[in-house]
């Protein structure tokens, strides 16, 4: 039979699979598994299994330390001000694109907000540290020309993590409009006359067919994000922060670093780490069930 | 349209002026730091710069020219992207093409497919990861920078989309007249995947190109290290160091080295800005894919 023979050939399939398979075995499932070693005293020659098992000692020791439940909170504070930037911008930059009837002139703008999206942030740390310096950049200069007393956002603790957030939304706003624009090419033109039809102006369009038409998504991308609860961005904040603003900008992953890649404190280190992953991982479940029951989501 | 409403009217001339003030502050940071790199270290130390350079000159360019470290680093970055992405991308493009059989024809799918998924919901953690690099003995090499990365879920998950997304009727004729599944990837799905291909090429290229952790703690000899982690440690943590003591203005070493860090950015943006063309003509269709179709 036809349906046989494709099977009998599926080997092929399966080796097709291996050498990816095999990798993430090794750079993804075996580090999954040697988050045991949050549980030990590890030991580098002795291995993940070998290394001395010491229980709860390493959480102990964390939530002993004496600024971690301020790190805690920092964390979850400048990641929930970033997930609801991250949707609010986005969303209103994208309806307000959609009035724009130069095509032309959208394109533009869209092709001038997706760019800083494609800049890691060690180029970008770099250029906001000079542009915000409060002495010498560009930003200073203003505040001073205004009359203002320079304000030093990456060096005063009460300014650090709203910088964080603002150079962060500044970053990703334009990227984060790209699912909302889809969404809002994707309403049925229909709707749009039949509004027209009963006199609705272009406020009352959008207010009762364009803002009605994106919410499923905008719903799903703001369950989505509750998997960053703890993401408040390693990359830009290691590239920005400084001992003096620790108190307000110090999160878990630059901890983590610290203890454990400078410290070698492995086992401490992991701790957190796993603390960290279980928690978002919780709440990706939690996310990931809600967008299944409240909207057409799928993950694949 | 007919007539427009007086309010519409100002709408419209605000949301022009709104958007475009908006997307010029999305390039005037990069702007300001080229005009600092084409100015003399004096007017930049006086702050006299902003959007064009002041006193023109390609003083911190040269300086650049005959920094070894500098292009060294840049050499790194290149050879990382030329074994990366085809790497990467072979692996990915095998791995997605099975991914992308329908359930009856592949049973086994669907428990590959939670391989794929898992690693994208939960990852290892820094410490684990690094100790595993370590123990794979990659610290101090290329590979460090390669083999951790070279199965990116996201990417086979477009890839995969993307085959399903292909008409059925091509591959079903070749599969009656004897294709293997080598020969329908390679004769039938790839030609027709150019789009998919392209945009996945790309965003491999730009990720390697920025990522600089990696090379941060996977490699020890400064001799080794990609642009991105160079930088990280001659520019951004030199920058950072110079914070503590910005309150004085006194650093002046650190101004009059302004020009020579900003020219140093922007050559590192470039590559970044050269393939952005490219670039942007296929990565929405990508997104969307990826992240609404999922």
């Amino acid at each position: 039979m036809k349906k046989s023979k494709r099977r009998l050939k599926n080997w092929s399939l399966h080796l097709m699979l291996l050498p990816a398979l095999i990798l993430l075995l090794v750079y993804n499932y075996i580090p999954l598994v040697g988050n045991v070693m949050a549980f030990q005293k590890f030991n580098p020659s002795k291995g993940f299994f070998r290394s001395k098992w010491v229980g709860l000692k390493n959480f102990e020791y964390v939530f002993n330390l004496p600024d971690i439940y301020q790190v805690i909170w920092n964390t979850f504070y400048i990641a929930v001000l970033k997930i609801i930037m991250g949707v609010v911008i986005p969303v209103i930059v994208a309806l307000l694109l959609n009035e724009i009837r130069k095509m032309k002139f959208k394109r533009t703008i869209q092709t001038m907000i997706y760019f800083p999206h494609f800049l890691s942030w060690v180029i970008l740390a770099g250029v906001f540290v000079d542009v915000l310096s409060p002495s010498s950049g560009v930003i200073g200069k203003a505040f001073t020309a205004m009359g203002l007393e320079p304000v030093f956002f990456l060096g005063d603790p009460k300014w650090f993590p709203y910088t964080m957030v603002l150079t962060d939304t500044w970053k990703e706003f334009g990227y984060g409009t790209i699912v909302y624009l889809a969404a809002l090419t994707g309403i049925d033109p229909s709707l749009y006359e039949a509004a027209v039809m009963d006199g609705a102006n272009r406020w009352k369009q959008t207010l009762h067919v364009t803002l009605p038409g994106i919410l499923p998504i905008v719903l799903l991308m703001s369950i989505l994000a509750m998997g960053n609860i703890f993401n408040a961005g390693f990359d830009q904040i290691f590239n920005m922060y400084s001992p003096q603003v620790y108190s307000t900008g110090d999160i878990l992953d630059t901890l983590v670093y610290r203890i454990g890649m400078l410290d070698a404190q492995y086992g401490v280190a992991t701790a957190i780490g796993l603390f960290k992953s279980v928690i978002s991982f919780a709440m990706l479940g939690i996310s990931y069930a809600l967008a299944y029951k409240y909207t057409d989501y799928r993950v694949f | 349209m007919h007539k427009k409403s007086l309010g519409m009217k100002i709408f419209t001339i605000f949301n022009y002026t709104f958007l475009t003030l908006l997307a010029l502050t999305c390039l005037l940071p990069m702007i300001n730091q080229l005009a600092i790199s084409f100015s003399s270290s004096s007017a930049v130390a006086a702050g006299d710069v902003g959007l064009f350079p002041v006193d023109f000159t390609l003083d911190s360019y040269k300086y650049m020219a005959d920094k070894p470290e500098f292009w060294k680093s840049l050499m790194v970055s290149l050879k990382r992207i030329l074994i990366a992405v085809p790497f990467s991308m072979i692996i990915c493009v095998l791995a997605a093409f099975p991914l992308s059989r329908q359930d009856h024809e592949f049973p086994a799918r669907k428990y590959y497919i939670w391989m794929f998924v898992v690693p994208m919901l939960i990852g290892g953690g820094l410490i684990p990861t690094y100790i595993v690099v370590r123990n794979t003995g990659l610290i101090d090499s290329i590979w460090a920078l390669v083999l951790p990365y070279t199965v990116n879920v996201f990417n086979t998950i477009l890839l995969m989309n993307f085959f399903r997304s292909l008409p059925k009727e091509l591959e079903e004729a070749a599969y009656v007249d004897g294709a293997t599944h080598w020969q329908v990837l390679v004769r039938i799905i790839l030609p027709v995947s150019k789009p998919v291909l392209a945009t996945v090429t790309l965003f491999v290229i730009v990720n390697h190109w920025n990522s600089w952790f990696d090379g941060l703690i996977y490699l020890n000899s400064p001799d080794h290290y990609p642009l991105q982690t160079y930088l990280q440690t001659q520019v951004v943590s030199a920058n950072l160091m110079a914070l503590e003591s910005l309150r004085d203005i006194r650093q002046i070493g650190m101004i009059s080295d302004r020009t020579g860090k900003a020219s140093q950015i922007f050559l590192a943006a470039v590559p970044v800005l050269m393939i952005y063309p490219f670039l942007q003509k296929y990565f929405t269709a990508g997104i969307v894919m990826g992240s609404v179709k999922g």
